[in-house]
């Protein structure tokens, strides 16, 4: 016998009622069984449409609260009123009653940094949820398929090497890295088999190419000035972003979660691999290559902005799925609202731990993530093996 | 007859798996798919699907080629149980059986009363109701089987192809997955390496050999000691016993296994 746990004990009675008439019973059988189950789901988890709802119309309560208290964080004091002010002033006309200084604080730097930190997050965990069951492996994260480090290369390649002659910019220059290194990836893949396992493989193996690419152009060519500037986008960072970058990265954000939302169910097929997904119906080549598309697109907009910021990504969805399960139009959602509020603190963080200096957003993600990430594993891998050890 | 399958062949690496076979099962019943390993028996199941095109020959579902329908009008029609589905998603029961609503469901609607319905009863069919909220990683290699049926016949199909379902259970869970199947008013073409099992429970037989069919038809016609030799390259004594008269197979030592060659076996008794 092998049922387990809680579920096993609160309905052995049902179950060793039933034992006697197998195998032949006919499936009324069932009828004397409860018609639901009272067995408890996993204890904190949320469920159901009211619940999910909540959990969303919560999680953006605490995205609204968290990028408003973010923004009056810093060196120049301000206070979630002066924030209001400035943001009604801008969108509704009128005057905010600040100084022009003080305006331009949290109208030009603070508030799209803040925004964009949100966006960033949002997408970032998005991506990783998408490209984990999509490529059925927990470890893998929007940069799984070489798209940051093609981007690190292409910007290095405009920084240092002056490629492009000064009209491509860094985020130009890292965005065509990322879409040429993300083409290798899928030529690669395709050319072997075309495979979940080929597709990671090929990531990997692209990953370290351009890394090594970018390694090479730092070492041979770039002065020291240069290489700190490389070196702090490459860890990520928000500093000096403004509204084109928020318009651009929300605007992609926003069809790239349509487009994965449409395709939740789909994703859902996938957890038993890629035939399985076939046999419930899903084109799995067709849905594959727009999901890639999909994600890694918005990866190379968000890391050809900020840089690759690594661990959102990785983590996030695991600690998404905690909260609502492995349902995709649910968790989905769920991510990029986690992924958003993490990330608007974790640069807040960034930005004024070592005031006045300012840390590289990246090195904080890991900084804050690897510990809750621990606790998440310690959490749901001890909850698996109680059940486990009663069971077997 | 709905899903058909007319001198279907596939061929992978310059190798053909599966040689013109012809397959007509009557609204229902239960056929068996036998061979040895390597046969061709999951790469016919893989057609049958449309998981896999046919190189040449041709499967249809009322008539109609599956190649011309849409992915998701076949899979509400035929679902697959796979020999070992694993996962390493954390989700419980209920959530793999829903996952065979997805064929039934648009890309935003959210769950209908009938896919509700039709999860209910495929959980009744199966049993499954103490398991619902249960781990999938927790659970037995039977009950996975059990739980995987219950997701194939949530997708409410007109035929049900199960690819070797009973492989690593123990005897009961084998007799009780095998009854469960026979006892869905579906069409079953189930991949068996078991031939006493298949005897028992199946309709009709389909017997391949390196991608091409030995023999076909009702179970006391297909086991023959002839075919079981020429097929398995074993000997076996075939009689009556099984129940309603169905073929018992009882299978023979290897020659040269027998006399001298089993003296360390009496040793190791008798020590």
């Amino acid at each position: 016998m092998n049922g387990a746990g809680t579920a096993e004990e609160a309905t052995s009675e049902s179950r060793t009622g039933r034992r006697g008439r197998r195998p032949s019973a006919p499936p009324d059988a069932a009828a004397d069984a409860q018609a639901e189950s009272p067995a408890p789901r996993k204890a904190g988890r949320v469920t159901g449409a009211s619940g999910t709802a909540l959990l969303w119309s919560a999680g953006l309560v605490v995205l609204a609260l968290s990028i408003a208290v973010a923004i009056t964080i810093g060196p120049a004091r301000l206070a979630v009123t002066d924030v209001w002010h400035v943001v009604a002033a801008r969108i509704g006309g009128g005057e905010s009653g600040l100084t022009a200084i003080r305006e331009g604080i949290v109208w030009d730097l603070r508030l799209p940094r803040t925004l964009l930190a949100a966006v960033c997050g949002a997408g970032l965990g998005v991506c990783g949820a998408v490209l984990q069951s999509l490529l059925r492996n927990p470890l893998a994260d929007p940069f799984v398929l070489g798209v940051s480090s093609g981007a690190s290369t292409g910007a290095v390649t405009v920084v240092v090497l002056g490629f492009g002659g000064g009209a491509l910019g860094l985020s130009g220059g890292a965005f065509l890295g990322s879409l040429v290194a993300f083409g290798l990836v899928l030529l690669l893949a395709h050319s072997a088999g075309g495979t979940t396992d080929r597709v990671l493989l090929s990531g990997v193996a692209a990953m370290q190419l351009f890394s090594a690419l970018t390694s090479f152009i730092v070492f041979t060519s770039a002065d020291a000035e240069q290489t700190r500037g490389v070196l702090f986008w490459l860890l990520g960072s928000l500093a000096s972003v403004g509204w084109s970058e928020v318009a651009v990265c929300t605007a992609v954000l926003l069809v790239v979660l349509a487009v994965c939302l449409s395709r939740a169910a789909a994703l859902d097929a996938f957890t038993f691999g890629a035939e399985a997904a076939a046999a419930l119906g899903v084109p799995v080549q067709r849905v594959r290559l727009l999901l890639l598309v999909a994600t890694s697109l918005l990866t190379a907009v968000l890391v050809s902005s900020t840089g690759a910021i690594g661990f959102v990504g990785l983590v996030l969805p695991h600690a998404a799925r905690a909260l609502v399960g492995s349902g995709h139009r649910r968790l989905l959602p769920t991510t990029a609202l986690v992924g958003a509020v993490f990330l608007v603190w974790v640069d807040t963080a960034a930005r004024t731990l070592i005031d006045p200096q300012e840390l590289p957003v990246g090195v904080v993600t890991s900084l804050v993530g690897v510990p809750a990430f621990v606790l998440i594993l310690h959490r749901t891998g001890r909850g698996r093996t109680e059940r486990r050890g009663a069971g077997r | 007859m709905s899903l058909r399958a007319e001198e279907v062949s596939w061929e992978a690496g310059g190798r053909l798996l599966v040689q013109g076979v012809s397959l007509s099962p009557e609204q229902g019943e239960t056929i068996g798919l036998l061979g040895p390993n390597g046969s061709g028996k999951s790469s016919l199941l893989r057609i049958l699907a449309g998981i896999r095109p046919a190189s040449s020959g041709v499967v249809t579902l009322d008539g109609v080629e599956l190649a011309a329908l849409r992915r998701k009008s076949v899979a509400r029609r035929v679902a697959v149980v796979e020999q070992h589905a694993d996962t390493s998603v954390d989700l419980d029961v209920l959530d793999v059986i829903r996952l065979g609503r997805i064929p039934h469901r648009g890309a935003w609607s959210s769950p209908r009363p009938e896919d509700d319905a039709a999860v209910r009863a495929a959980v009744a069919h199966t049993r499954l109701e103490p398991h619902l909220h249960q781990s999938w990683h927790t659970l037995s290699g039977g009950e996975r089987q059990r739980v995987q049926i219950a997701r194939a016949l949530a997708q409410q199909p007109t035929e049900l192809l199960l690819d070797e379902p009973t492989n690593h259970l123990d005897i009961k869970h084998q007799l009780e997955l095998l009854t469960l199947i026979v006892n869905t008013p579906v069409t079953s073409i189930v991949a068996l390496h078991d031939l006493n099992l298949a005897a028992m429970y199946c309709d009709r037989l389909l017997v391949l050999r390196e991608g091409r069919v030995a023999a076909a038809g009702a179970p006391a016609e297909v086991l023959t000691e002839e075919l079981v030799h020429d097929v398995y390259r074993v000997r076996a004594a075939i009689t009556p016993e099984g129940p309603d008269g169905r073929p018992a197979i009882r299978f023979l030592r290897a020659e040269g296994s027998s006399g001298t060659d089993t003296g360390c076996t009496r040793k190791a008794i008798y020590r």
